[in-house]
């Protein structure tokens, strides 16, 4: 692959676009700025798909990879610390750039349906561009410093764009809730950094690969620090346990935002970090484990949130959640690829559902509460559809797309050691409630009886039905690029096997067909279960569903609130930070030291003012007395001798030169 | 006569008038209350610095010094066209040229 496939492209094309939007999308008429806005990610998606071709079997073929491309000025030159802006193209970022820029591309098609009637039409795209900008820096990123230019570029368009309707206080105080949890995320980031610096000497993905491959001995230690820095970052970008909060509340952001930054794109980018950074994982079995258990753990948590969420795009959220709380587990157990696998059809279904929500709420006038739903199927049909086959792709029915892709991370955490039966379960009981909340959500919202005046106000213009079907088309045939077919039985390590020069390949021992089938009959099953549990509940008797929440009340008002985990942070983190805030920095530092020596200095000043006015007398022939006694001064301090003088007491003056 | 004229002075003495002149320059410069008089207090002290100039030129054979004084020269001059003219201004306006009334700058 010698041709260059101008890398640089693909972030800069979404960042003219968010100069020409930004600057000057107030003044231009309202086509110009959706043409602009649409051209922008196309032509970097057409930039990805010339760099893709060898994919699709045309052009060049992919074995050249990893890529480099290198800006020709360096960036930072400090002593021994060489840091240069570059892009890497290889499998890994491959995939993610067309997750990134293809969806982001529909998304951005879908907006145009779904905001042509706000206010602020042209700031939206310029942010939306904004994103993608940042998000493809961050995932051609060669070092891990200009991977933590897009990680903080993403962090402030999610800001941007979850406030952007700032005249909403809940959605202004959602963007610094997101940004502020972001921030304990990327200090650990930061410190990771560091360590790297100071360990490696390099930032440079590959080098550091070099360095440990030529290490195999080296184990544990800084490099568990280090890992677990890292991870931090992921946690808090990915909305893992115990930094989830922030993505709930995001939910305050347009419909399509939570689709492309809250769902698809921007919060798998710690799952792409630790798979960018994966050798670390795999020379730090604790946390490699500690990763597992991070995803497991969130993955049962968000799910048991969602079971009892009203409010539709909230169901979604913690969904997402939960799902990336799997591809943590698949990282945990260095299914890095399956992981992988995973964000891709979840980048597809999870969108889908977003947009077919975002469908629901823009038909009905805004209506958020799914308890206000109902009987939506006649009247939307083809939401109705999109979302039927987003649902089954996240329950993990075959042939959807997320059958493969959970199938393959359950797979993989079942072979992993001892410890691998119990991720196992976990994710198999998730998967259960996946596939109960998802059908829950589908019964309130489309079936049943039409409930209130949910009539649809607006009918569903064909820029948000475009996306919507192509997605669908995507969330069933997603799942099937991992899927080859060799020698009469299906093999399902075609995905695994393009990644594996990226994130390396792992045996998997003690597996065989036989138990991939048994376990995928298993999966089969419990969707079957969660989609059965909900039909009993939600459609043949709903009067069983008051029963059995009364008679389990206690736990249902911990999941109806949340586990409190809001409030407990308000307990133990917010308060303290604020009293600390008002009573110690505010009074005591601010109030008394601070103001306090303010005042000293400022009396100080005055005081000497009012002794030195004095002399300011306005007479003068005392202005010219003291100017004569000044030069008699001056003349006494050059022609008496007064080193020699103070010399004789001990002193000695230190003349310049002497 | 032709002896006593063909003696050199000593430079001292000339120092010493320098000097003289200068502390009654300043002396006048301090104690005298009409504008006018402390001005040409002024031109005394300018005077007998000349004075010392022209007597270190004498004695080191140099030149600078007499160059030094015509540049002093030139500015005392300036500067007495430019003082007469503001005492001018200062008497037209206060109708006095006593320094202790001229005080406006006092707080």
């Amino acid at each position: 692959m010698n041709t260059p496939l101008h890398l640089w492209l693909i972030p800069l094309l979404p960042f003219a676009g968010f100069l020409i939007n930004g600057i000057l999308g107030r003044r231009l008429p309202k086509w110009l700025v959706s043409t602009v806005a649409l051209l922008a990610p196309l032509a970097a998606l057409g930039v990805v798909l010339n760099a893709a071709s060898g994919l699709f079997g045309i052009g060049p073929s992919l074995s050249s990879l990893p890529y480099v491309e290198t800006c020709p000025l360096p960036w930072i030159n400090i002593g021994t610390l060489h840091i240069d802006f570059s892009f890497v193209l290889d499998q890994l970022s491959l995939v993610m750039l067309l997750v990134v820029s293809g969806v982001g591309f529909l998304i951005h098609v879908y907006s145009v349906g779904y905001m042509s009637r706000e206010e602020g039409y042209a700031r939206y795209f310029s942010y939306l561009n904004l994103f993608l900008f940042f998000m493809t820096v961050l995932v051609l990123a060669g070092n891990a410093l200009v991977m933590f230019v897009g990680w903080e570029g993403v962090g402030l368009a999610s800001y941007l764009l979850i406030g952007f309707w700032f005249q909403k206080n809940s959605a202004a105080d959602a963007g610094k809730k997101a940004f502020i949890v972001n921030r304990i995320g990327d200090f650990g980031f930061l410190i990771g950094m560091f360590l790297l610096l100071a360990n490696f000497g390099t930032l440079t993905f590959s080098e550091i690969c070099a360095q440990l491959g030529a290490n195999p001995g080296w184990q544990g230690g800084v490099l568990t620090v280090t890992a677990l820095c890292l991870l931090l970052g992921a946690i808090g970008k990915s909305a893992q346990l115990p930094l989830y909060v922030w993505l709930p509340d995001a939910m305050e952001g347009p419909t399509p935002v939570s689709a492309l930054i809250h769902a698809a794109t921007m919060v798998t980018a710690g799952v792409y970090m630790i798979a960018r950074t994966h050798v670390l994982f795999d020379h730090s079995p604790f946390a490699l484990g500690t990763v597992a258990v991070i995803g497991a753990a969130t993955a049962i948590f968000a799910a048991t949130i969602g079971l009892v969420q009203n409010d539709i795009k909230r169901v979604l959220a913690y969904s997402t959640i939960s799902q990336i709380g799997y591809m943590f587990l698949g990282c945990g157990v260095a299914a890095y690829s399956a992981a992988i696998f995973h964000l891709v059809t979840h980048a597809f279904f999870k969108a889908l559902l977003f947009l077919a929500a975002g469908s629901v709420i823009h038909a009905i006038g805004g209506e958020q509460d799914l308890r206000r739903m109902g009987g939506l199927w006649r009247k939307l049909p083809v939401t109705f559809a999109v979302t039927t086959v987003g649902v089954l792709a996240i329950a993990g029915f075959p042939p959807f797309a997320g059958f493969f892709s959970k199938d393959a991370i359950l797979y993989a955490a079942y072979l992993h050691g001892p410890s691998g039966r119990a991720l196992w379960f976990v994710g198999v009981v998730t998967a259960l409630l996946t596939s109960f909340y998802m059908f829950r959500l589908w019964y309130l919202a489309f079936l049943g009886k039409p409930l209130g005046e949910a009539a649809p106000h607006h009918s569903t213009p064909w820029s948000m039905l475009g996306p919507l079907l192509i997605l669908a088309l995507l969330s069933i045939c997603g799942g099937w690029i991992g899927i080859e077919r060799s020698g009469g039985w299906i093999n399902i390590e075609r995905f695994s096997s393009f990644l594996a020069p990226a994130v390396g390949a792992k045996a998997a021992e003690g597996g065989s067909a036989g138990l991939e089938f048994r376990m995928s009959v298993a999966a089969v099953v419990v969707a079957f279960l969660g989609w059965y549990i909900a039909h009993v509940f939600y459609q043949w008797r709903p009067s069983r569903r008051a029963e059995f929440a009364a008679s389990l009340s206690g736990p249902y008002t911990v999941l109806a609130n949340k586990y409190y985990v809001d409030e407990f942070y308000r307990a133990a983190v917010v308060k303290p930070l604020l009293a600390i805030s008002t009573y110690f920095l505010g009074w005591f530092v601010e109030k008394a030291l601070l103001g306090g020596a303010a005042w000293l200095l400022g009396g100080l000043a005055l005081f000497t003012g009012a002794l030195l006015q004095r002399w300011q007398s306005g007479n003068l022939r005392s202005y010219a007395a003291w100017l004569a006694a000044g030069a008699a001064a001056v003349l006494l301090f050059i022609v008496v001798p007064w080193s020699a003088f103070l010399a004789n007491f001990g002193f000695h003056l230190n003349v310049a030169g002497h | 006569m032709n002896s006593f004229f063909s003696q050199e002075i000593p430079i001292s003495w000339y120092l010493l008038l320098s000097a003289v002149l200068f502390s009654l320059g300043v002396a006048g410069f301090l104690i005298k209350r009409n504008l006018i008089t402390v001005f040409m207090s002024i031109e005394l002290m300018l005077n007998a610095v000349n004075l010392s100039f022209v007597t270190f030129a004498h004695q080191w054979h140099a030149v600078k010094g007499q160059i030094f004084v015509l540049f002093v020269m030139v500015v005392a001059a300036a500067e007495a066209a430019v003082g007469l003219a503001i005492i001018i201004a200062v008497f037209r306006a206060r109708a006095t040229l006593a320094v202790d009334r001229i005080d406006l700058m006092k707080l």
